[in-house]
């Protein structure tokens, strides 16, 4: 069972914090991870290694920087990692992203299972996985809590919806997104974080994948980001006082009455 | 590049360093240089003191492609804003409405006609119930392969209506259906997908539609164009437009066609609804969740008791999920669902900035907390400091008397 992990590095955005006289974000020190759903990503392709045999291939695509997100995943236990990286891949939206990652699956000879997490931590879209699986006319199942059952050619998993959960079968090679409820992610062995570093990592630019120049990077983006602003933050409201617990509660009362949804 | 310094301009402050949420700006030689990771992204212009920093300006991009000009929306035969009415056992989720009251301004703007797509079966009534809220057509493809949600069947035949009707605008929920769907058939289509958008408007010069969502967990706004490519596609978040007003008097055409439709390949075998999710989040008027100031699992108990008497649905903070206190389908934040109810009430959670990104656009913010210091008090519309063991349940049965006289 040869098993893809489609994986993307941003920046430690739960460390982030605004700065209240600029109200800009300050990055003092952050650091890139592995978009940390993508990490459920890897461990589930790392259990249906252990139960199924194969290989556990990451990718991801971004600047050279990115090959340091490929060697965690490799000190996790993966077995190879590529890196699609070209000035030409820069600025790409979900479509083009989708395009390239689905030649590198391509060029890499198709898998059986092609694992995405559910969103990244900073653009949080969701999409890049369905539009790979879309480009490479594969089936694919949205927000995965749990794989049922896996055979050579099927799979039987649980999606998540927001009444509960759903049941799906499907023929594999198929694409699924992952959630975290999936897994419970391991911690990289020092053994493998020793070998890791050493690890060759295959990188391919567009050239090497033979993409359509017209479809990759910003020329390869239908979308295009005109402004970006911090939101209006939202201001402390009211501390409702009063002398004993029933008095606070009372005045909290009054004004969720205000509302008339209470 | 979309994205330049102006060098004459830059002051090297720094400012835009401290803005790049990628860390892929630095001030060399007293000049900003954008650094090879750098994606574009346009937040270092928006904090530049010095106007030094320029994105590539809209209409320059709007005049570049085919489609270009006063007309783009129209030049290539595009016309009018669809609205994908997502629905189970044939009732339309509550977000197609708001799609609606928002596609309503959308194609006024445009001069435009608003249509919905209606993919199921045996879904009749709800033609209906999509005309008497603004749908000026409704295209129903009643199959029995449509019965049920799936992605395939589902993209093709929304893939194939886009193509043979040719909408400006499409707009989806940004619910797991939507957000499976979506990207699916933009894919199909090769159009721009814009995901959770927040914010909806015509550029009434260009007619191109103006998405803005949050990124970086609502840390950042973006507004989006997609200037060449068509349809348009958003999907929209729960709860931030305005719901369209029902009126019975409205009439409208409705469109059955027959499609082909393939069977899918990835089935749906059964839907498991779970108990413990009384309420479906996304669609809540009123959360109430707790976090770590609970304690242990059974404390929950408080938290539901409340959200019972008031109609509201429970979440939870990432802290109490991971005690394993509350199952994962009620976390609140950036790792869980995000949020946007009428009152959202906050019981012994601190405020980490992964959970105000799943909650921060709520109307109101309740924050119970102990700690007078905890950052949930910096958002919340009205706070009470003190022990959610005595607060929460004085609120319960406060709100309780009030139910019943």
């Amino acid at each position: 069972m040869n098993v893809a992990v489609l994986i993307k590095q941003v920046p430690e955005t739960t460390d982030v914090k605004i700065s209240r006289e600029t109200n800009t974000l300050m990055r003092e020190g952050v650091a890139s991870i592995i978009n940390p759903f993508d990490m459920y990503a890897i461990e589930e392709a790392l259990r249906i290694r252990e139960q199924h045999g194969g290989k556990v291939t990451v990718i991801t695509m971004g600047p050279p920087q990115a090959e340091e997100a490929l060697r965690q995943a490799l000190a996790l236990g993966a077995d190879d990692a590529v890196l699609l990286s070209d000035r030409a891949f820069a600025g790409a939206d979900t479509l083009a992203t989708s395009y390239t990652l689905a030649r590198a699956i391509e060029k890499l000879g198709g898998f059986d299972l092609v694992i995405c997490g559910k969103q990244a931590m900073d653009g949080d879209t969701a999409q890049v996985g369905p539009e790979v699986a879309e480009n490479l006319d594969l089936p694919h199942v949205t927000y995965v809590r749990r794989i049922e059952e896996l055979s050579p050619d099927h799979m039987r998993v649980q999606r998540m919806i927001e009444e509960g959960y759903e049941v799906i079968e499907s023929p594999i090679p198929a694409l699924i997104t992952v959630v975290k409820e999936i897994n419970e992610p391991r911690m990289p062995s020092i053994k493998r974080m020793l070998r890791a570093k050493k690890a060759a990592i295959t990188s391919w630019t567009a050239a090497d994948l033979g993409a359509d120049e017209s479809r990759i990077g910003l020329t390869g983006s239908p979308t295009r980001v005109i402004r970006v602003f911090t939101p209006e933050q939202r201001r402390a409201g009211e501390i409702l006082e009063g002398e004993t617990v029933q008095e606070k509660v009372r005045s909290l009362v009054a004004k969720l009455k205000e509302t008339h949804l209470v | 590049m979309p994205v330049r310094v102006l060098s004459d301009r830059c002051t090297g402050c720094e400012a835009c360093v401290a803005a790049c949420p990628y860390g892929a700006i630095a001030v060399k030689d007293g000049v900003a240089v954008l650094l090879e990771n750098c994606t574009h992204c346009g937040a270092c212009a928006a904090e530049c003191p010095a106007e030094a920093i320029e994105v590539e300006d809209v209409r320059a991009i709007a005049g570049a492609g085919p489609g270009a000009g006063a007309d783009a929306g129209t030049a290539s035969g595009f016309r009018g804003v669809w609205v994908f009415a997502e629905q189970r056992k044939g009732v339309p989720a509550s977000v197609v409405y708001e799609l609606l009251g928002e596609g309503r301004k959308l194609a006024d703007d445009l001069g435009e006609e608003l249509c919905a797509v209606l993919l199921g079966h045996n879904v009749g009534d709800a033609a209906n119930e999509l005309i008497a809220h603004g749908a000026e057509k409704v295209y129903v493809v009643d199959d029995p392969a449509l019965a049920d949600f799936q992605d395939e069947p589902y993209a093709q035949a929304m893939a194939e209506l886009v193509e043979e009707h040719k909408p400006s605008i499409l707009l989806l929920g940004a619910t797991t259906i939507g957000r499976s769907l979506g990207p699916r058939v933009a894919a199909r289509l090769r159009t721009g997908l814009t995901a959770d958008c927040t914010g909806l408007a015509i550029d009434k010069e260009k007619r191109l539609l103006l998405q803005t969502r949050p990124a970086f967990g609502g840390n950042i706004m973006a507004t989006i164009l997609c200037p060449d490519r068509r349809p348009q596609m958003a999907t929209v978040r729960h709860k931030v437009m305005k719901r369209a007003a029902r009126d019975e008097a409205r009439r409208g055409e409705i469109i059955r066609l027959v499609k082909d439709v393939l069977p899918p390949r990835a089935t749906l075998v059964r839907v498991v609804e779970e108990t413990q999710q009384m309420v479906n989040l996304a669609e809540a008027d009123i959360i109430v969740s707790g976090g770590r100031g609970l304690g242990k699992a059974e404390n929950f108990k408080i938290i539901e008791e409340l959200a019972q008497v008031i109609g509201a649905a429970v979440g939870a903070s990432r802290a109490a999920v991971d005690a394993g206190w509350i199952p994962y389908a009620h976390q609140v934040g950036q790792t869980g669902k995000t949020v946007c109810p009428k009152i959202y009430i906050a019981c012994g959670i601190s405020g980490a900035i992964q959970h105000l990104a799943g909650m921060g656009s709520s109307n109101i913010i309740v924050a119970i907390n102990k700690d007078p210091g905890a950052r949930i008090f910096n958002v919340a519309t009205y706070g009470i400091v003190g022990d959610l063991f005595e607060v929460v349940p004085a609120l319960t049965a406060e709100l309780r008397k009030g139910a019943c006289g």
